[in-house]
């Protein structure tokens, strides 16, 4: 579908590798604001429900009042493979989001991978909620290219974007993230790379905290949420902002974090390991601190 | 529950009925027909959308466009006000059109 004058992501394509929670979610923004994207999963199963997926989160964020009235929806495409990218709808992306899985070697496999199919010039946006941007730049033929975001969930509802720039990112990579973000109405906020940049470093272990706090049997999750909500002015409280972040991302981001730091703050604790464990996983699979039977994530 | 045009079509208080019901089940909470589902104390404004799939799946309509607006599924009045609306035989062509 062609973007109309108006329509703030007119002209653009964006690749967004991984059709997870965070790679739909992306693509969903992009979409509902006019952006054109290919979606790519070599996970069939993922990739098929991706559209489902793409197509309830534009509508959510149209209810939600979260689009610009006059955006024509952008066209998704999905494909299964990287090496479709540069081909896919016969333009070359204007830039490519990596949001696979938070893991810091199958983020650096495919990153290598894409950095040597796209143009030297093309921004890559690793998706990452804590990997130092710099240690993932070692897996690119150009650093230079290379940065850093970490959308919080869902991307369509929060308008700050953390954006982390690395030793290596040059100045025309953040100027093109900067347009890209303008684009999808985001405000990003540029910090310097660090593990767990700073809403992870310190969202994270303070959510470790919180389940420790109920599994102590201090208070249960719905007051340890009242209370921070209701007297921190916490938007969601914690251990629903962990449901929605999903506990095993949650749990690889505090390794992450306590691998990198070395504080112990940052050690997952047992309850969130056992949860991840027995697969509740928070929202995405129906039940995690809370039960959402019913919900589409 | 699946409709058909030769099927009786819902009133609007068999609708908030049903609705009443459905929030009463998912929140574990009582409803008042013009009680804010979003207002303080209450629902996720992430439920909207849960409400949304709901109303279509059980009245056989869909809700597009303009009708993706909050304020129409703020009370189970309203909800039942829209699914009135859309199950309307559409004078010169469906209700919810354009993005």
């Amino acid at each position: 579908m062609a973007a109309e004058s108006g329509t703030p992501g007119a002209g653009r394509r964006l690749a967004v590798l991984g059709a997870g929670v965070m790679g739909s979610g992306i693509a969903a923004l992009a979409v509902g604001h006019g952006v054109a994207v290919s979606l790519i999963d070599p996970d069939r199963q993922r990739l098929d429900a991706a559209p489902a997926s793409v197509d309830h989160q534009v509508r959510t964020a149209r209810l939600m009042g979260a689009l610009p009235d006059e955006a024509v929806p952008g066209a998704l495409v999905t494909c299964p493979s990287l090496a479709d990218l540069p081909t896919a709808d016969g333009t070359a992306p204007t830039a490519v989001i990596e949001a696979v899985t938070e893991d810091a070697d199958a983020k650096a496999k495919v990153l290598a991978e894409v950095s040597a199919l796209v143009a030297p010039g093309t921004p890559i946006i690793s998706n990452t909620s804590s990997i130092p941007i710099d240690e993932l730049a070692l897996a690119m033929a150009r650093p230079v290219d290379l940065i850093g975001t970490h959308f919080m969930n869902p991307p369509y509802l929060i308008r700050t974007v953390e954006v982390i720039r690395g030793t290596h990112t040059g100045e025309a990579t953040l100027e093109a993230l900067r347009a890209l973000l303008a684009a999808l109405h985001r405000q990003p906020i540029v910090v310097r790379d660090a593990p767990g940049f700073v809403t992870s470093r310190i969202l994270h272990p303070m959510i470790n905290d919180a389940v420790r706090v109920v599994a102590a049997g201090t208070a249960s999750a719905e007051s340890v949420d009242g209370l921070m909500r209701g007297c921190l002015g916490h938007p969601t409280g914690p251990l629903r902002t962990a449901d929605l972040i999903g506990l095993d991302n949650l749990v690889d981001s505090l390794w992450v974090l306590h691998r990198r730091t070395g504080d112990e703050g940052c050690r997952p604790c047992d309850v969130l390991l056992e949860m991840v464990r027995a697969g509740h996983l928070g929202r995405k699979s129906g039940r995690g601190f809370y039960e959402y039977e019913g919900e589409q994530a | 529950m699946t409709t058909s045009s030769n099927q009786p079509v819902p009133d609007s208080s068999t609708v908030q009925a049903d609705m009443l019901e459905f929030l009463a089940k998912r929140t574990g909470t009582a409803w008042a027909a013009d009680a804010d589902v979003f207002g303080s104390g209450g629902l996720s404004s992430l439920f909207a959308m849960e409400l949304v799939v709901h109303l279509e799946t059980s009245y056989g309509i869909a809700i597009r466009g303009g009708d993706l607006r909050l304020e129409n599924f703020r009370t189970v009045r309203r909800m039942a006000a829209l699914v009135d609306r859309l199950r309307q035989p559409a004078p010169g062509g469906s209700g919810g059109s354009g993005a």
